[in-house]
Parts: structure tokens; C-alpha cells; sequence
């Protein structure tokens, strides 16, 4: 048995000398190994939903336009100009002639007109088709009240000109159109495997799918790493440095940190939060913490007492100290809400309503008939399963009970359950986010309109409504941005949320990746970066 | 023996039924759905996409599309992940859950044996309680306690082995190693314990009378009836293996079927769901069988009843 234990033990001392992964070969050195939270869904842009998709897909596809790494600025793509009518409703786009696909066919403005109509058809069940409701009558189109897709604003005058008719004067449509809901698809390709308005077919498997974005992909082994190579017939491609990216699907936290520290990775998809400190002190030329496009807030149902009085709704908005949750609670550079719209949008000035003061708040709750807290009904605050969630919602907890005197609990579901909880107005207080998809302050606002998906609330208000109706028809920038200040102004006094803070785009990169820009959207211009080893 | 076998595989059909009806139901009551996001999607589209997967049919239709499939093999689409089916899902990952979970029994069988017949042949020795303390101590620290350390040691602070992913063959030593240590003690305690009982019986010393070499009275004749607890514990054991990587394969991003299988829990993937079940529940009631054979093999006694 000695024997046998011996010949493990060799086994063990020999199996350490086989070539790991724990350091990068020479062989990869031009490629850039990035984690990239969970496993992607699919590589279908009609048919996916997530972040962690969205970078995959910003690497291997590229719309008319891309966006200035640092000013989020529309800059000419597979577009490489375009025209816009005064009134902002019309645009004409030239498709560049030297533009391929990924298998040398030329991408042409009907490849657009095809992609569009194919996200916008019903049956598709695109979740991201709304991206496109800003085009005249895709909305009627997608909902399946309108069938004649040629009545839709998106027309392929010839090969290389695409004509587009907006439904209202849209400022970001040109900014949009580096998200994945407006990637050309190669027709071809797609009805090679399935029909048009097929959910799941092989064309995105590897060797099947056709791209024409600054990569291609090459390998992909779900749950391991999906590897895109540099595309040659790119139109661009001697701008891009990389040979190539291997993405990580790492979704949990510490084993991302992990695979940091082993050298597995040049750049993770986020950091744990108990961990800055330690890189703050350490290594902060690592440590990236950016400005991030998104609020972390809670909402309130209005249907229910206590929060069906706005004056209740109030006296908890001024009462919590967001400063102190910053600093003190999660020290890794967030930014206190004194607004629901995130600063960022550069044609919309951040508003700063929402203070903490306690003698208004306790004035607030008097006058709606609970002095000193008295009588007023026990609260829950309803979060999904999460360490840092509940962190927060027991500090609050505690704020609140200093200051109103109110009786908060708190109470966690699973994902699916929270979700749930909040669609059906199960709740009194629900622990929510919003992470813009558009650099523009509407892309928040829009939530809480009537009737809304987003809404979750039970929260209405005709003027609130009707301003953002009027901000949608409004050409004019400033003019724009003022009824959209007047909006937010009334959702955030008396309204069915509690901004608590802004949040910050955090990860670790390694200092031998150079060209990063960072920007408020959390977007990654990849053809930009690349590697000097130097560094390492 | 023949009858037994044939006994036993008619209670799979029944057994399974009843777990693929459970499971098919529970799941779809439970709150939620799988196109449940935070950005939530429209009536209309939550609409065409039950459409797209039939849920817009009535339940018992469904339920008796779905045992259609089943009898085909075909185990649905995945709602979360469609680039693949369920059946291609789990084809891609249970071989990979597999080998590991044969690796960790393999370490658990030659460290929780070899430990436990050491101690018992030097009983109340140094050995001896250095093997029972190491024994307690692996019962006691948790996968999530064990795998970071080995990480830490053999990974960040020596670059010994590999600690992420699942490719060349040092990558698998840790996770099964992790996946192992609680049943390697397990099997330490079991083996010593089973082990004494024998060395003390009559038969082992009629054996050393009858003047045999001490290794070949204890690997031949001690053994076989020594060892007896640990096969009966090893059906459960290689089940909890196959079933219970969960937590391995997330510390050392092993793409197996226990990452998959959680996932698809909380995203709501009723098709992933049913179909992991499914090939769970296969697994277990096979190696419990395969257990209970070796077992009558071992002692007559069984096979007699």
C-alpha cells in the first residue's frame, strides 16, 4: 500500500511540470484574455439581452456607426458618412464600399433593412426589438398591428445608400447605434440554417457565423472561453492591434479575482468589493474605477400605505445619508444620488434635488400624520439574494429608524422571485438599478411613464407623462433637456423612488494593456487596445 | 441474479416517471419566469416568445409534449441559452461532471483506504491519530474552505499547478483532490472501523496460525470483509460526487453539469431544469444498483435474500 501511495504522490509532483495555464505562452502574447462574467446566451444580436453579450458581440459585429471611446461622440463605422434633415427625422447613411463580410461578401445597406426587419418581427420575440421603436412605425410593426414591413422607416434606396425615417427627432439615434439591437446581419447566413424568424439555429456557431466587425470568432467552448481572432478583411484592420481576445465566462466574483492574480486574465468584468481596499493600497495601477452610466435606487409601491402618501415617500428620500453609504458602506467609488439620471449625458446638466435632511423629513412625516414615526405601518425592504444588497438595505434600515422612527425589515428572494415580487406590486420597498443603454437622460426617465414595463410602482402622473411626450417631440437640444429637467424634478419629489447612489465601473486590468479609454457606458473599443509587453 | 436485476430496472421506469412529473410542475410554480429581466420585456413580446416555446398551450398539453420528447430523446429547447438544445447541453457537460467525479472517487478510495487500514493496523499509534484528526479535519472543512486554500498555496503563492479551467491533466488535480477530501475521510473512518472488527475475528487469526505473510492476511483476507461499509457507502457516495460539483466546479471554472444545473434553477430554464434532474436521477438509481450488485458479489449472505 506504501507502494501505491508513492506512485500517487509522483503522480501529483509530475502532473505539477505539465504546462499550465497559470502563465501566458509566448505564442498568446497578442491576445488579450478578458473575464466576462457570465456565459453568454447566444451570439444571435436579435436574440440576446446582456451585458456580458454585448462585448462578445461589439468585437465581431460593428454598426453603421461606433462611438468615441472617451465622448461616447458618433464617429463613421460601416457608414462612413451620412446626412440628417432639419427637422431631424430623416437620415440618409452611405455604407462604405470597402466594407466586407467576414467571408468577403461586401455589407450592404439591404443588410441592414434585413437585420432591422428581422429584430422587428414578431415572431422573433426579440427582447431588444423596443431599441428600435425611435423608426417610424416599428413599434406598430413589432407588435404585429402593422404587417407591411415597406411601411417601416428603414429603406435600402441602393447597395450602398440606407434611408432612414425616425417617428420623433431622436438625439442619440446616431449614439445608438453601437449596441447590438442595430448590427447588420448576413442574410445569407442566417437563412442557411433556419428561417429569418428562427430563435436558436447554428448559423452562430463557430465556422458558421459571418460577421463583419474587427474580429471573427474562432472557437467557442460555453462555460470555458470564446476566442475571436483578428478579422483581415476587415475594412479597418490594419487599425486593429490585438490578434485577438479570449473571453472568460467567470461569473463568480472571487475566482475572477483569483484568475487575476494567477495571470489567467488581463482584465476582469468586475472586482468583489472587499477587494478594492486591498488594491487601493497595493496595486492601484491596476485598479480601474470609472464613472458608470447607472443608479442604484429603491422603488416604492404607491399602491400600498405607507407609500401611497407622497409626503411618506418624501420624508424617506431626505432621511438617508448617502454620503455616509458611499464612504463608509462601499468605499469603491460610487458617487451619492442626488438625482435619479446619472451624470453623463452631455446635453443634460445632472440635477442635485435630494439632500439628507432630517428635520424636513420628520416635519414631512408629521404633517402626513405620523408624527415621530407614530402609527406608521411596519416596512419591508424586498432585495435578491446578495451580501452587498443587504449590506445596504441594513444601513438604510438603520437610517431610517434614527431618523423617522419607522419600523424597516428587511426581506431577500431569489432573483425570479424579486423579479416577480415587483411585477405583480408584492412589495412595499424593492431594492432596484438602472444601467442606461443610451447616454441619454431620457433612457432613465422613460421608465416611469404610466403603464410602463419598467414602472413596477403602480406610480402615474399625467404631467409627467406629458412632459415626456413633449421632450419626444422636441427638436430643439436645450429645449429638450429642460422639459426632461421638469420631468425628473417631479419624479423625484413626492415620486416612487429613492435614489441611493450612482454607480462606479470597476475592474482590474493589467499594465500591459494600452489604448483603454474609459467611458460612462462601460463600453470597450477593442480594436483600440492592445498589448505592450514591456509592461509586464 | 438475473431476477434481481430485472426487478430492479422495473422500478426505474415507475421511479422516474414520478420524478419527471414533480419536477415538471414544480418548477413552473415556482414565481417567475424565464424572461423575467430587470429590463422587462413587453406583453407582446413575453407573448410571441411563449409562443415560441409552446408555453401559451394548456399545462397538460405541455406535460404530455414534453414525455413525447422524452421518449424521443428530444429534452427541448433551453429558454436561456438557445444557441443549443438541452439535450446538447447536457451531452457537452455531464461527461466532463463525470470524470471528475470519478477522479474525486479515485482519490477518496486510495488516501480514505489507505489511511484507514494504516490506522488500524497501528491502532492507538501516532499514525493512527494523525490519519483520524486528518480524517476529521477533511469531514469538517468545506469544499468552499478547502479549494480556495489549495488555490492559494498551490496556485498564487507557488505556481505549482494550474487552479482555473478543465484542459490538460494538471488542471484536474485540484478540483478532484477538493471534490474528494470529504469522502476520503469518510472512507478513512469507515475502513478503520470495518478493518478492526475483522482483524479481531477468528478467521484472521486461523489465517496468521496458519503462518501467511501479515500483508496477505490483512489485503486478502481482512480486506474483503473489512471494506464491506465503504462499498455500501459507495453508491451514495459516487452519486453525491456526480451530483454534488457544484460548488467545485465554480471555484475551479470546471464547465460541468452542476454549474448548469444551478443556473438553470435560478434563470428559471424549466427545460434545463427537467432535463438535469432527469439525467440525476438516472445516475443515482444506476449507482446504487451497481453498488448493491458489488455487494451481494462481496457476501453471500445478500445474494441470498
Amino acid at each position: 500500500m506504501k507502494t501505491h501511495l508513492f506512485i500517487f504522490y509522483l503522480c501529483l509532483v509530475s502532473a505539477s511540470c505539465f504546462p499550465g495555464c497559470s502563465s501566458r505562452s509566448p505564442a498568446d502574447q497578442n491576445i488579450l484574455q478578458a473575464g466576462n462574467g457570465a456565459e453568454v446566451q447566444d451570439l444571435d444580436p436579435h436574440v440576446v439581452s446582456g451585458v456580458t453579450e454585448h462585448r462578445v458581440l461589439s468585437s465581431l459585429f460593428e454598426g453603421l456607426t461606433d462611438a468615441d471611446a472617451a465622448t461616447l461622440e458618433p464617429m463613421p463605422a460601416a457608414a462612413d458618412r451620412w446626412e440628417v434633415s432639419d427637422d431631424g427625422l430623416h437620415y440618409t447613411f452611405h455604407i462604405r464600399p470597402e466594407a466586407r463580410w467576414s467571408n468577403g461578401d461586401p455589407v450592404t445597406a439591404r443588410d441592414f433593412a434585413y437585420a432591422w426587419r428581422r429584430i422587428l418581427s414578431p415572431t422573433l420575440g426579440s427582447e431588444y426589438a423596443y431599441m428600435l421603436y425611435c423608426l417610424k412605425n416599428a413599434r406598430a410593426y413589432n407588435e404585429g398591428k402593422l404587417r407591411d414591413f415597406d411601411q417601416v422607416g428603414a429603406f435600402a434606396a441602393d447597395v450602398e445608400t440606407l434611408q432612414v425615417e425616425l417617428e420623433n427627432p431622436t438625439p442619440y439615434f446616431l449614439s445608438m447605434q453601437n449596441h447590438f439591437a442595430w448590427f447588420p446581419v448576413h442574410q445569407p447566413t442566417i437563412e442557411q440554417f433556419g428561417r429569418m424568424d428562427e430563435r436558436g439555429t447554428a448559423w452562430t456557431r463557430p465556422g458558421n457565423l459571418v460577421c463583419n466587425g474587427p474580429f471573427i470568432l474562432d472557437d467557442w467552448l460555453p462555460n470555458e472561453k470564446l476566442s475571436v481572432r483578428k478579422n483581415p478583411l476587415y475594412w479597418d484592420a490594419d487599425a486593429v492591434r490585438l490578434s485577438g481576445i479570449d473571453f472568460h465566462p467567470i461569473e463568480n466574483l472571487q475566482t475572477e479575482d483569483r484568475a487575476f492574480r494567477s495571470g489567467l486574465l488581463h482584465l476582469t468584468a468586475t472586482i468583489p468589493l472587499h477587494r478594492v481596499a486591498v488594491y487601493r493600497r497595493d496595486r492601484p495601477e491596476i485598479l480601474h474605477i470609472h464613472p458608470y452610466f447607472g443608479c442604484y435606487f429603491y422603488r416604492m409601491n404607491v399602491t400600498r400605505p405607507p407609500f401611497d402618501n407622497p409626503l411618506v415617500r418624501q420624508a424617506f428620500a431626505l432621511s438617508i445619508n448617502r454620503e455616509e453609504i458611499v464612504t463608509n458602506v462601499l468605499r469603491g467609488g460610487e458617487q451619492p444620488a442626488t438625482a435619479f439620471v446619472p451624470p453623463g449625458d452631455s446635453k443634460y446638466p445632472a440635477m442635485n434635488v435630494l439632500h439628507f435632511d432630517v428635520e424636513r423629513a420628520r416635519a414631512l412625516l408629521a404633517e402626513a400624520g405620523y408624527p415621530d414615526g407614530r402609527g406608521l405601518p411596519p416596512v419591508n425592504i424586498l432585495y435578491n439574494t446578495s451580501e452587498a444588497h443587504r449590506t445596504v438595505a441594513e444601513t438604510v434600515q438603520r437610517m431610517w429608524k434614527e431618523n423617522l422612527n419607522a419600523d424597516v425589515r428587511l426581506l431577500n428572494q431569489d432573483w425570479k422571485t424579486y423579479l416577480s415580487s415587483m411585477n405583480t406590486l408584492d412589495y412595499e420597498m424593492a431594492r432596484s438599478a438602472w444601467i442606461g443603454d443610451v447616454a441619454d437622460a431620457v433612457n432613465f426617465l422613460e421608465c416611469f411613464q404610466t403603464d410602463v414595463g419598467n414602472n413596477r410602482t403602480g406610480w402615474s402622473s399625467p404631467e409627467y407623462d406629458a412632459l415626456l411626450g413633449q421632450a419626444y417631440a422636441e427638436a430643439d437640444v436645450t429645449k429638450r433637456s429642460l422639459l426632461l429637467q421638469q420631468a425628473e424634478a417631479l419624479l423625484l419629489e413626492g415620486g416612487p423612488i429613492i435614489p441611493v447612489y450612482f454607480y462606479s465601473w470597476k475592474f482590474l486590468m493589467a499594465p500591459e494593456v494600452k489604448g483603454f479609454t474609459p467611458n460612462i457606458l462601460g463600453y470597450y473599443r477593442w480594436k483600440d487596445l492592445y498589448l505592450d509587453p514591456g509592461e509586464e | 441474479m438475473v431476477v434481481f436485476l430485472l426487478k430492479r430496472f422495473g422500478e426505474f421506469v415507475p421511479t422516474l416517471f414520478v420524478i419527471i412529473t414533480i419536477t415538471f410542475f414544480l418548477v413552473r410554480l415556482a414565481p417567475g419566469g424565464p424572461f423575467d429581466s430587470e429590463k422587462r420585456v413587453s406583453p407582446e413580446v413575453l407573448a410571441q416568445l411563449e409562443a415560441h416555446y409552446h408555453m401559451d398551450r394548456p399545462l397538460l398539453r405541455q406535460y404530455w409534449d414534453y414525455l413525447s420528447g422524452l421518449v424521443r430523446l428530444d429534452f427541448g429547447p433551453s429558454f436561456r441559452k438557445p444557441s443549443r438544445t438541452v439535450r446538447e447541453w447536457l451531452l457537452l457537460r455531464l461527461p466532463i461532471s463525470i470524470e471528475l467525479g470519478i477522479y474525486a472517487l479515485a482519490f477518496s478510495l486510495v488516501f480514505g483506504l489507505g489511511a484507514g487500514i494504516l490506522s488500524s493496523l497501528r491502532q492507538n499509534s501516532l499514525l493512527d491519530h494523525g490519519a483520524t484528526s486528518l480524517a476529521m479535519l477533511g469531514i469538517c472543512i468545506p469544499a468552499f474552505v478547502l479549494g480556495p486554500l489549495l488555490v492559494l498555496v498551490f496556485g498564487l503563492w507557488n505556481d505549482w499547478l494550474p487552479i482555473l479551467g478543465w484542459t490538460t491533466p494538471a488542471h484536474k488535480i485540484l478540483p478532484s483532490i477538493t471534490l474528494g477530501a470529504a469522502y476520503a475521510a469518510y472512507i478513512a473512518r469507515m475502513t478503520r472501523g470495518g478493518m478492526l472488527e475483522t482483524l479481531s475475528q477468528d478467521f484472521i487469526r486461523t489465517a496468521r496460525a496458519k503462518g501467511l505473510r501479515e500483508s496477505r492476511v490483512v489485503l486478502r483476507h481482512g480486506l474483503r470483509s473489512g471494506i464491506q461499509p465503504v462499498v455500501a457507502f459507495l453508491g451514495p457516495a459516487a452519486a453525491g460526487l456526480l451530483t454534488g460539483s457544484f460548488v467545485v466546479e465554480t471555484i475551479f471554472l470546471v464547465p460541468g453539469l452542476g454549474r448548469e444545473f444551478v443556473e438553470s434553477a435560478f434563470n428559471r430554464d424549466y427545460t434545463m431544469i427537467s432535463g438535469a434532474v432527469l439525467v440525476y436521477a438516472v445516475l443515482v438509481m444506476v449507482l446504487n444498483l451497481v453498488s448493491d450488485v458489488i455487494l451481494a458479489w462481496l457476501d453471500p449472505r445478500i445474494r441470498a435474500r
